[in-house]
């Protein structure tokens, strides 16, 4: 682990091949290079120009909604009996999840390079039916890889994405989840990719993606940080998201990268639990390796061949992270932690009952470990939880582990 | 010199082109592979490319991605494969063998290790579909110490700068990847295939392969009269999935494929 970071240094990565620390890059296969080298480009300018981000600003105030609240879930932390606990709200973004506030910045890209069609990576559809969204919204074709396993069990989402007008690609290969999802996607983008634009939907993928992902998804932390100095007059003591490849994490975290007593925890999914093997949770159990463009941390066997994984939430049932993430847990400046499929159960129907909001299975996992982690705080501690989506995708998953059919 | 180079500049003197074949290693199961090693050189393969097989192989398409599952139904890791590479250097000390795939196995036993074991066993070169040379600088070193050569892709979309940065760390041959696809997909367009080769010949004097998309006697003959090697990967394993019932029909029925070729191209 290297020792004394300057954690207001991190903010300055990735170096301009995409590196944090040793993790990151591109590694791609010879026909995307160029693809992703004119990304990075324009990106890079974009990034700088002020019109741009008017635009982007404009979008996600007109069309997403933002700013999200910052919600102070009252009866939860006094169920709990600690650490005072906030809610951001990314659940009332329009469509439901944080995913439009990437995909909205990754359509702007899209326009100004002149791509005629989109391609689309999904696990729990969420960002499937953002990108969709953001298609439908600019004429653009849209087409959205997807897990036999996940089509099975995120049915409205699936249909969602039909309606908007995407085609929905079953992907029956490999695992037939999310990671499979994002080999196909490369595989149409490969064949494609003069006029596709290739929407990655987490902070994952060859250079540019991860740095891309998290500054369009940083919004989030930004408005965290100062509607909490506004609401609870100082800022937070701990932060908590939940982390699949780790974007609505990257978003919350990347602003208070700097303020060193904020303590981050990001939370992959338990699964059955770490010492069954079955699980999604390459940060707490995995290694380095190389996967889907990036050096990061995976979920592997002994000899290199990528690890099925599990978890009850089809948005966290992926064997690698975003190499930023892996980064901030080398420097010791993130926290990673797992929760079971069971707790995040847990949490999901206590949340509903407690606070009436339903959240996302994902986002449950966070809502747990930040129960766990508050419970261990004082009572004038503040606790920011990133409620990354609504729950309405998954009640059919619910209500089937509840034995009911609907 | 290397056996690949040796191999290529005999071919050169003859006038005669390389036949490279690709199959997975360990498809449909491990015993297969190295009787089809030597079937394939007796009916005239030049070279042979051995794939690795991987959980995840994003460039390529479904005929190779279930070759690379049949193979990892029987475990076939990176270190069987530099087993079967031992098997068959001992009886032929002169076919060169690239291994093709992805980074993920190498990463996991480490370069050093591997690379010191692939020497060992016979390897020729090394092919790593998601490792460019942007990310290589400490594999192709490990090469060079152990005496492998390093093959790069290019492909339709690479420019000229990056044709002249990739040719600068290549050995052996570079492979020129004809069409915007992955492995499997549709035919190429030979002349645009000449045309691009002419453009990479301007930059470079290594050798070129060409592969993805070459399906037939005809598809070969043709590549081989603008390229210095043809590459077949897809149209072999396809043969072998359809063989995976009886695989002691494998090696003749699979060579019987490339002598096709052979003849088209000598022709
Ligand atoms: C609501 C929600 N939260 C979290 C995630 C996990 O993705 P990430 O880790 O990129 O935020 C997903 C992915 O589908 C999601 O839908």
């Amino acid at each position: 682990m290297p020792t004394n970071v300057d954690f207001k240094a991190l903010m300055d990565l990735p170096d301009e091949l995409g590196h944090f620390g040793p993790y990151g890059g591109r590694f791609a296969s010879e026909t995307l290079m160029s693809a992703l080298q004119d990304l990075s480009e324009l990106y890079e300018k974009l990034s700088k120009s002020p019109e741009f981000q008017k635009e982007f600003d404009a979008d996600l105030a007109h069309y997403v909604g933002r700013p999200s609240p910052l919600y102070f879930a009252e009866r939860l932390t006094k169920e709990v009996g600690g650490a005072r606990i906030y809610l951001k709200r990314e659940d009332l973004n329009h469509t439901g999840a944080h995913k439009i506030n990437n995909t909205i910045g990754q359509a702007l890209l899209a326009k100004s390079m002149g791509k005629p069609r989109i391609i689309a990576e999904t696990g729990a559809g969420q960002h499937g039916v953002a990108s969709a969204t953001v298609a439908a919204r600019l004429g653009l074709e849209c087409v959205v890889y997807m897990g036999a396993e996940d089509i099975r069990r995120q049915a409205l989402n699936v249909y969602r994405m039909k309606l908007l007008g995407a085609k929905v690609v079953s992907v029956e290969s490999g695992t037939k989840t999310l990671k499979d999802a994002l080999n196909e996607a490369m595989r149409d983008w490969v064949t494609n990719v003069d006029n596709t634009f290739y929407i990655i939907g987490t902070a994952a993928g060859p250079h540019p993606y991860p740095k891309l992902v998290r500054d369009f998804q940083a919004v989030i932390g930004r408005e965290a940080r100062q509607q909490c100095l506004a609401q609870a007059g100082k800022l937070p003591d701990a932060l908590v998201a939940c982390v699949g490849g780790g974007s609505n994490a990257i978003g919350l975290f990347y602003p208070f990268i700097p303020d060193k007593n904020v303590q981050m925890y990001g939370v992959e999914a338990g699964g059955h639990g770490l010492e069954t093997g079955l699980h999604a949770a390459p940060l707490c159990k995995g290694r380095p390796g190389v996967l889907h463009g990036n050096r990061t941390y995976l979920m592997e066997d002994e000899s290199g061949q990528i690890a099925g994984t599990h978890s009850v939430s089809a948005g966290l049932d992926y064997p690698g992270v975003g190499p930023e993430h892996a980064w901030l847990k080398d420097c010791g400046r993130a926290n990673y932690v797992a929760i079971n499929d069971d707790e995040a159960l847990n949490a999901f129907r206590d949340l509903t009952r407690v606070e009436g909001i339903m959240p996302a299975l994902e986002s449950s996992h966070a809502i747990a470990y930040g129960m766990k982690l508050a419970r261990t705080m004082d009572k004038d501690q503040v606790l920011i939880v990133n409620l990354s989506g609504r729950g309405d995708k998954d009640i059919h998953t619910v209500a089937e582990i509840d034995g009911i059919g609907i | 010199m290397s056996r690949i180079k040796s191999c290529l500049q005999e071919l050169k003197v003859k006038g005669r082109k390389a036949l490279i074949p690709y199959i997975t290693a360990g498809d449909p199961q491990p015993g297969v592979t190295v009787k089809l090693m030597h079937a394939l050189v007796e009916a005239g393969a030049d070279i042979i490319e051995l794939g690795v097989p991987f959980s995840d192989p994003m460039a390529d398409g479904p005929v190779i991605q279930l070759a690379c599952e049949r193979a990892l139904v029987h475990g076939v890791r990176l270190v069987d494969v530099l087993d079967m590479v031992s098997e068959f250097r001992t009886t032929d000390s002169v076919t060169p063998v690239v291994l093709m795939g992805y980074l993920n196995p190498v990463e996991a036993i480490g370069y050093e290790t591997f690379l010191e074991r692939a020497s060992k066993a016979g390897v020729d070169g090394v092919l790593t579909v998601d490792l460019p040379p942007e990310e290589a600088e400490d594999f192709c070193a490990g090469l060079k110490r152990n005496n492998l050569d390093a093959v790069f892709l290019l492909a339709p979309t690479t420019s000229e700068e990056r044709i002249k940065q990739i040719c600068d760390v290549s050995s052996g041959y570079v492979y020129y990847v004809s069409l915007k696809g992955v492995t499997g997909s549709a035919s190429l367009d030979v002349d645009e295939v000449a045309t691009r080769l002419e453009a990479i010949r301007e930059i470079t004097d290594l050798p070129v392969g060409v592969g993805f998309g070459i399906r037939d006697d005809k598809s070969a003959a043709s590549v081989a009269k603008v390229a210095d090697g043809v590459i077949v990967g897809s149209v072999l394993v396809n043969k072998i999935a359809e063989l995976a019932s009886t695989p002691d029909s494998i090696p003749q029925q699979v060579a019987d494929i490339i002598r096709g070729m052979r003849q088209a191209m000598d022709a």
